[in-house]
């Protein structure tokens, strides 16, 4: 199984997803340069994290309109995997390939730092190696972290399942005290309609050794792995 | 064809939380203006752009700022009358 990884100008997180992909999964991984109109035969697209385009306008605003995301659209279209990661969540949503937007946190800081997650669905092509309810967690990174929607849409994912991770606090509830950027509903990440593109704002990709303080992350790529390949 | 420069206003949607308002409204407050309330921070873009007339120069503005200067779930734009330069 190949996973393309998209190189914008300012992602940062492209090499953790290769070798997330190359070391931990022993699968094959090549980058995708944004300029490029080619997703070189890959069965999974990650749009990793960083910083494209200095955020310039809008965190992925820019991004979204880089050539290799006609290639991407095209690919999410026909059901291809697609893995946005914090910066690339939040260009999948300036993209429209998620609903919402992601807007500054509600603290105005930056957050680095390990937080506690609920797996809200593990029925998806994503999270099918963690259990519904499963409390993981992932380091986050990120200023533009708080998921913003009108109700209407808040209403229908959450309806539809569509809600996959959220931020809990210690007892494990998602509660304002366990919500690390005033995110709408705690939502840390959400699927689209056709269960093949989801946006993330944790970083499972850097928490795959206990030694680095998490392998919570790995289930993630498992699950990719597991289905995609079957 | 002429040259037309033409002012935008893009700001957060009523309604939605601006934290960088509020942030910037406590600022207002402890500096002595407690008489402000509701502050909201946007951008403002110029563009010059070559148009048939201003009408057309604001129908393309407005084309822009659908397709990227605003963000259609969170921002509202207004665009200034287009000035020919």
């Amino acid at each position: 199984m190949k996973f393309g990884i998209v190189t914008f100008p300012g992602s940062n997180c492209d090499y953790d997803a290769y070798r997330a992909v190359v070391d931990s999964l022993g699968e094959a991984a090549v980058y995708l340069w944004h300029k490029n109109h080619d997703l070189q035969g890959s069965d999974v697209v990650i749009l990793p994290g960083g910083f494209s385009y200095g955020d310039y306008l809008r965190a992925g605003a820019i991004a979204r309109f880089s050539p290799v995301m006609h290639e991407v659209a095209e690919h999410a279209r026909r059901g291809g995997p697609v893995l946005g990661i914090c910066n690339g969540f939040q260009i999948a949503c300036e993209a429209g390939l998620l609903p919402g937007a992601l807007l500054r946190n509600e603290s105005l800081r930056f957050v680095s730092a390990p937080i506690a997650v609920r797996v809200e669905n593990a029925n998806t092509l994503f999270t099918s190696g963690y259990a519904d309810g499963q409390r993981i967690v992932l380091p986050i990174a990120h200023g533009d972290g708080r998921f913003t929607a009108d109700d209407a849409t808040l209403d229908e994912i959450e309806g539809s399942g569509r809600i996959v991770f959220r931020y809990v606090d210690d007892a494990g509830e998602a509660t304002a005290a366990g919500n690390p950027n005033g995110s709408s509903r705690n939502i840390a990440g959400i699927i689209n309609d056709g269960g093949n593109v989801i946006g993330m704002m944790p970083h499972p990709e850097r928490a795959l050794d206990r030694l680095l303080g998490s392998d919570d992350g790995l289930a993630l790529f498992e699950s990719m792995l597991a289905r995609v390949a079957a | 064809m002429t040259v037309f420069r033409v002012g935008v206003h893009i700001t957060p949607r009523r309604g939605l939380l601006d934290p960088q308002g509020k942030a910037v409204e406590g600022a207002l407050h402890s500096l002595g203006f407690p008489g402000v309330s509701d502050v909201h921070v946007g951008r403002y873009v110029v563009i010059e752009t070559r148009a048939a007339d201003a009408g057309a120069a604001a129908d393309s503005v407005r084309g822009m700022c659908e397709r990227l200067l605003a963000n259609p779930v969170t921002e509202d734009f207004e665009i200034e009358t287009a000035a020919p330069t």
